[in-house]
């Protein structure tokens, strides 16, 4: 009975007649980036708070971290947010192929982030300090806080890179599956502007934890 | 049949009711749809379902407290059991109570849309929330049972109790999400689903109310959401930000906690006083006095009141400065909030009143609303806060405030919109009595709980000394009257939305956009989007009709 009376309409998810406007879903997206924002906010509040506190313990700690693969890093992500301005570009002008390479550029240059991240945890780690490791409570007060923060912030940032990671494989799936082109890219503009976000928290995190000696 | 009829008159989703359409879905269609109106009811039948169990968990509370000793409930559970009260009520109900039930329903209706800007992102935020609910209830029988912290979760005794603190924090964090959602979705939807013709100063009030809640919403949820996995980082790798033990600092946690959670009870409240801005008008059958005022003073509450979360810990340990800063602030809430209720009666000043039960309801908001406020201004100054901190006072304060002014500006918008919802109307007598029962119960319940606390009785204790015995008994005998009115209510609208009369299209008169709809409304709202040439209460053409019928 259901069927004999629209037969046109999407039966499960009610008619799609309704008006779609496309300036929404950017509305939307520009609305999540500022949540995202506020979320890692809570994170500067608590570093800011605990720096002013025991300015000399930060710069001391953050001696220990590896300000080498700290600035390769930043360069890695950076150019990464480049690659991905260029795929979503190539798509409005409906360079497919261009498209899809740069996207998968953008996915190899955030897996190589990834790996440096991998080798800078894991030396921390084998040193013992890493949150819940014993060393890390003996540390004076204000270094255990300096690097309980450094994983903490650089940890969701990582996650954040790892949800890009995904939602960039399921647009590269949709741009080849020609379901995103260049009449209807919104998706992968939005993609972009998360990156970007994701690239900007990382020029943050960068001087507040590499640069502050 | 009804469906084929519909397609022969009009175009699919512009006829019938939105209720069975598509025709014979069944469950599947309810679970699926991107419909705002269900998703809106799907949202209030999981609502009112917490609401009861946290309703039965408030009257356990009040007839443990009914004489002094304890009577049924040991001093260990009833921490968990008024910590569940309080998640249940502010996280599952208040909080996204009247934006997700009545918002999502009504919002798209008086803006002359079809639906909400995302319906897709809507209906997942629905099921967010179930996630974040179920995960809740699940915290009740696993790890150590319930969180006996309270609802604030405050630090450092939530960072070593042996309850299930852990999942209750994440189905918080889960909850805050789904909230951000809804917040996007209204705030996206008001920018680019405007009528034509509709400015933003032509928009009714309660979009307006919405509208400054969406953006509480979305500014102060996530910081709370990063404070809560902070919590639950705590517990499990013990980072030392909030334990003292460790070096961290307790005050650090409350401020990022209130830094939302203070916020957010004006994401309770303004959406109520968006209710209560359309139901003045349309029976006092005139435009509402100073529209422009009531729209910034929206906003105004919104923007002030996120900075005013200090006032939480005024015995906590603050620095002086910061304290009459806040203290400051804090009443400069009260202006706009002031601003409203002057505005509110001088819309009913020379109106031609009707009173049916939607105008009880809101005029039994203001009332209660103002206790409530008023109480809230001796909290907020510093000198009394030292007397009144922790005392049942507060307890008294914000139940007026959340109760009175969240949940029962809920029920005036139920009552107002019930049959615009079902197209069938309640039975009016019978909610008119449970008005004044529910009237009569709250007042007996928590004004005892002010003056309790004046007289130095603590909150969350589940004993107290002789001296306080009197005024807790009749605070729980109120209770009795209080959910007898209540259950009266809810039986009397689920009566009147299965076998009530035909409501008809505008049954009080009112002037937006949404009573010139049929009720229930048609899949896609309206069978002719609408165009918008005045502002949202205008009365000369009800009035007129009014005339015409009475042969002037």
């Amino acid at each position: 009975m259901s069927t004999e009376s629209a037969p046109a309409i999407d039966q499960a998810h009610g008619p799609l007649v309704h008006h779609a406007d496309p300036e929404s879903g950017k509305t939307g997206m520009w609305l999540f980036l500022f949540t995202e924002l506020l979320l890692f906010g809570g994170l500067f509040l608590i570093y800011g708070v605990y720096r002013s506190m025991d300015e000399p313990a930060f710069h001391h700690a953050a001696q220990e971290l590896n300000r080498f693969m700290g600035v390769t890093n930043t360069i890695v992500l950076l150019t990464s947010s480049l690659t991905m301005v260029m795929a979503v570009s190539a798509l409005q002008r409906n360079q497919v192929k261009r498209s899809l390479g740069f996207l998968t550029g953008t996915l190899l240059l955030s897996a190589t982030f990834l790996v440096i991240k991998f080798f800078e945890w894991s030396a921390k780690y084998h040193h013992g300090i890493f949150p819940g490791k014993e060393h890390l409570h003996e540390l004076p007060w204000g270094e255990g806080l300096f690097f309980n923060l450094y994983f903490m912030m650089t940890g969701l940032h990582g996650v954040h890179v790892i949800i890009g990671m995904i939602v960039m494989t399921v647009v590269l799936f949709k741009i080849r599956s020609g379901a995103l082109a260049a009449d209807n890219h919104g998706m992968l503009e939005y993609t972009g502007l998360y990156w970007h976000l994701v690239d900007l928290i990382w020029i943050f995190l960068l001087p507040l934890f590499y640069l502050t000696t | 049949m009804a469906d084929s009829n519909a397609a022969a008159t009009g175009a699919y989703g512009t006829t019938g009711s939105y209720l069975n359409t598509p025709a014979g879905g069944g469950l599947k269609s309810w679970l699926t749809t991107v419909d705002h109106k269900k998703i809106g009811l799907m949202y209030g039948a999981a609502m009112f379902t917490f609401f009861l169990v946290g309703m039965s968990l408030g009257f356990l509370i009040r007839l443990e407290l009914l004489q002094p000793g304890t009577q049924f409930i040991s001093a260990r559970t009833y921490n968990s059991v008024f910590t569940l009260h309080g998640v249940i009520m502010i996280f599952l109900f208040i909080v996204p109570g009247i934006p997700a039930i009545l918002g999502n329903f009504i919002l798209p209706l008086q803006l002359g849309a079809d639906d909400v800007a995302m319906p897709r992102l809507n209906l997942m935020s629905w099921y967010v929330y179930m996630t974040g609910a179920v995960m809740a209830l699940a915290s009740l029988v696993t790890g150590g049972g319930v969180a006996d912290t309270g609802w604030t979760f405050y630090a450092p005794y939530s960072l070593n109790t042996n309850t299930n603190v852990t999942l209750a924090v994440l189905a918080a964090f889960v909850l805050g999400f789904s909230s951000i959602m809804t917040g996007m979705n209204f705030i996206t939807t008001i920018h680019r689903l405007r009528a034509p013709g509709m400015g933003f100063f032509r928009m009714p009030l309660f979009c307006w109310g919405l509208y400054a809640t969406s953006w509480i919403q979305v500014i102060a949820t996530p910081v709370v959401g990063i404070t809560l996995l902070l919590v639950v980082m705590e517990r499990t790798l013990g980072i030392g930000f909030f334990d003292p033990a460790r070096g961290g600092d307790p005050i650090l946690y409350q401020h990022l906690f209130w830094i939302y959670s203070h916020p957010v009870v004006y994401v309770m409240v303004l959406p109520a006083m968006g209710v209560i801005s359309e139901i003045l008008p349309a029976f006092s059958r005139r435009t509402i006095f100073g529209y422009k005022a009531i729209a910034i003073s929206s906003m105004a509450i919104a923007v002030v009141g996120y900075l005013v979360w200090g006032h939480h810990m005024f015995t906590a340990g603050m620095s002086d400065t910061a304290r009459w800063v806040f203290s400051l602030l804090t009443f400069f809430v009260a202006i706009p909030t002031g601003v409203k209720v002057f505005n509110w009666i001088a819309t009913l000043y020379k109106g031609s009143i009707e009173i049916r039960v939607p105008l009880l309801y809101a005029v039994g908001w203001i009332f209660l609303f103002s206790i409530g406020g008023l109480t809230g201004l001796a909290n907020g100054a510093l000198a009394t806060d030292i007397h009144l901190h922790d005392t049942a006072y507060i307890v008294g304060h914000f139940h007026y405030t959340m109760f009175g002014g969240a949940a029962i500006g809920m029920f005036a918008g139920l009552h107002y919109w019930w049959p615009k919802i079902w197209g069938r109307m309640y039975n009016e007598k019978v909610a008119t009595v449970a008005w004044g029962v529910i009237m009569v119960g709250f007042n007996m319940t928590y004004f005892p709980m002010l003056i309790l606390g004046l007289m130095g009785m603590p909150r969350r204790y589940q004993d107290y000394l002789p001296q306080f015995a009197n005024m807790n008994m009749l605070s729980s005998i109120g209770s009795w009257i209080l959910v007898t009115g209540l259950l009266t209510m809810l039986i009397n609208l689920l009566r009147g939305a299965r076998s009530g009369p035909p409501a008809g299209p505008n049954p009080w008169g009112a002037t937006t956009l949404e009573w010139q709809t049929t009720s229930p409304p048609p899949l896609l709202n309206f069978a002719t989007p609408p165009t918008v040439t005045t502002g949202p209460y205008d009365f000369t053409e009800i009035l007129r009709q009014n005339n015409v019928e009475e042969g002037k």
